[in-house]
């Protein structure tokens, strides 16, 4: 094959697989804005005739995203928030303090990665339900409040600071928590932006937890309030692509704003792991 | 000493949650999968019962349990293979030299990761859709006869895989690109130096060059392939025929809509000794091939 036509393939072929790979965003941002029914007419319409707000107004005023949105930001806000102080500490731990059983420790809980959660849900879902915190925020982000994950990604990279930074601290007589704050926090910077965008993304994408803990339509995530619209209203297509927009925005918009660090999180989380 | 101490105070707070939430719980279905924990009980404790491994044993011989398990197993030996393909597919077209605007390809592909699949299932089910959908309006140009893909029993599972390909595809697609560009440019030249084709530069230098990723990825893909229950919940709920119920999916369902706790705790338990015993087999059966090759 001549470099032309391998250069023509391998970018049509490219092409092709974006095309693939965008073409249901795109179409559901387009059918999003068309009046209801439109979407249901052959040939399958591409772009709205008359482009319309109708679906979003109808959904926030009658159908409770505003609230499913809120109730997202709110759950994902503070499980990023709370897991990612909770890994870096435990991380930071793991990888420059000493104590008896380190390794060990350690290596129990990379053991525990083979269990999936799923199996914890069942008597969680009790737990919570004794501890009365069933259908609440704070049923949703308890168990979320910390992840092997996130104290394996935090450990790796906390190795590479160097003892002596830490040494000459407490030689000056820093205690260890102005050490921790002042000294590592701010080289723990990149990580920390990566396990932010890692922890939120997963926590606003989460659906088989909550889906289980939250009973009533007052405490919804986004996923769920748009499963349970989704199983009412099967018929309205462009209400529903509405609130798939409202659903994957947000994440999406993150994810391009902050691409090179989600990436690199990933790289570090599997190719090392 | 006080080092120790200051180290274990670091640690309390994820090791805390870590224990509360997921060892405890994991500990505590194993217990429960031995009871016949179920909504009498939730009302009142007092009718829970040690039952040993009879909800084991009663699973084992229920046909739904047994279908269930097929339909997961059907989704992990057809997906993944479809899914590393397509990913190890599009990062070698992104590996290429000849590609252009690498950037915008690599970040187009894998857009579809970071979606929700709540909202993307719900958008498959309008493409889907046998009269106005997308896919047949396309595929009825090409001569193709509507497919009910979603109603009918033989087309539901492959629809809901191709699903998974396209959702999934781009994360295992950013680790072979990392693994691609690791591999010594060198390798490639002194092979077309010897002559050799593109195919058999794939099969002697690229794959075995992969080797550790590739089985690395696989097993975190079969791992997470088993746990196949959203797709199914908003795409077909378990239909038709129950022909997408996966594993999951009947846990979910004997668990929070039957309320029988303690049998859906030991399907619980025999999918995470299944995936176990899956992914065991699969470090087994590299390191015998790599001793092989050796």
């Amino acid at each position: 094959m001549s470099p032309r036509m391998a250069k023509a393939m391998i970018n049509g072929l490219l092409i092709g697989g974006a095309v693939i790979a965008l073409f249901p965003l795109l179409w559901m941002l387009s059918v999003s804005f068309m009046q209801p029914g439109e979407a249901s007419s052959l040939p399958p319409p591409l772009l709205p005739s008359h482009a319309t707000l109708n679906n979003y107004r109808e959904l926030f005023v009658h159908a409770g995203m505003g609230t499913y949105l809120l109730n997202s930001l709110l759950v994902s806000g503070a499980i990023t928030l709370l897991s990612l102080s909770f890994n870096l500490m435990a991380g930071y731990a793991f990888a420059k303090l000493r104590f008896a059983g380190r390794e060990r420790l350690f290596q129990a809980l990379i053991g525990a990665l083979v269990i999936p959660a799923q199996v914890a849900m069942l008597p969680l879902f009790l737990l919570l339900k004794y501890i009365g915190l069933v259908n609440s925020y704070a049923g949703v982000i308890v168990p979320g409040m910390a992840t092997v994950f996130g104290i394996f990604l935090v450990r790796q990279y906390a190795r590479g600071i160097p003892d002596e930074l830490m040494e000459a601290a407490r030689i000056d007589g820093a205690g260890e928590w102005r050490i921790f704050l002042q000294i590592v926090m701010p080289l723990l910077k990149p990580i920390m932006v990566t396990l932010a965008i890692f922890s939120f993304l997963a926590a606003w994408n989460d659906f088989m937890w909550p889906l289980i803990v939250l009973t009533g339509q007052e405490h919804y995530t986004l996923p769920i309030g748009l499963a349970s619209l989704a199983r009412e209203h099967s018929q309205d297509s462009e209400l529903m692509m509405a609130g798939s927009v409202v659903t994957v925005l947000p994440v999406l918009v993150l994810f391009l704003a902050m691409q090179r660090y989600y990436l690199e999180g990933l790289l570090l989380g599997s190719v090392k792991g | 000493m006080n080092k120790q101490r200051m180290a274990w105070l670091f640690l309390a707070p994820a090791l805390i949650v870590l224990g509360l939430f997921f060892l405890l719980p994991v500990i505590a279905a194993l217990a429960l999968s031995l009871t016949d924990y179920d909504i009498y009980a939730l009302a009142n404790i007092h009718n829970l019962r040690f039952v040993a491994l009879s909800n084991y044993w009663l699973l084992l011989q229920r046909p739904l349990f047994w279908s269930a398990l097929g339909h997961t197993v059907y989704f992990v030996a057809v997906g993944v293979p479809l899914s590393m393909g397509a990913s190890l597919g599009a990062a070698m077209l992104l590996n290429s030299p000849l590609a252009r605007m690498k950037p915008f390809f690599r970040t187009a592909l894998f857009a579809p990761v970071v979606t929700t699949v709540v909202a993307m299932a719900v958008i498959w089910r309008y493409l889907f859709n046998t009269k106005y959908g997308i896919a047949n309006y396309v595929l009825g140009h090409l001569g193709v006869h509507p497919i009910d893909w979603l109603g009918d029993p033989h087309w539901a599972m492959p629809t809901i895989i191709l699903f998974a390909v396209w959702k999934n595809f781009g994360y295992n697609m950013i680790i072979f690109l990392a693994g691609l560009q690791a591999i010594p440019i060198d390798l490639y030249e002194a092979a077309r130096i010897d002559g050799a084709s593109a195919l058999r530069q794939f099969r002697h230098i690229t794959l075995p060059m992969l080797g550790p990723t590739l089985l690395m990825v696989s097993i975190l893909t079969v791992s997470g392939y088993f746990q196949l229950f959203a797709e199914p919940y908003v795409m077909t709920e378990g239909g038709p025929l129950q022909s997408t119920t996966s594993v999951l999916y009947l846990m979910y369902e004997e668990g929070f809509k039957w309320w029988n706790l303690g049998s859906a705790s030991a399907v619980a338990f025999l999918l995470f000794l299944i995936m176990f015993a899956v992914t065991a087999m699969m470090l087994r059966l590299s390191r015998r091939s790599e001793g092989a090759d050796a």
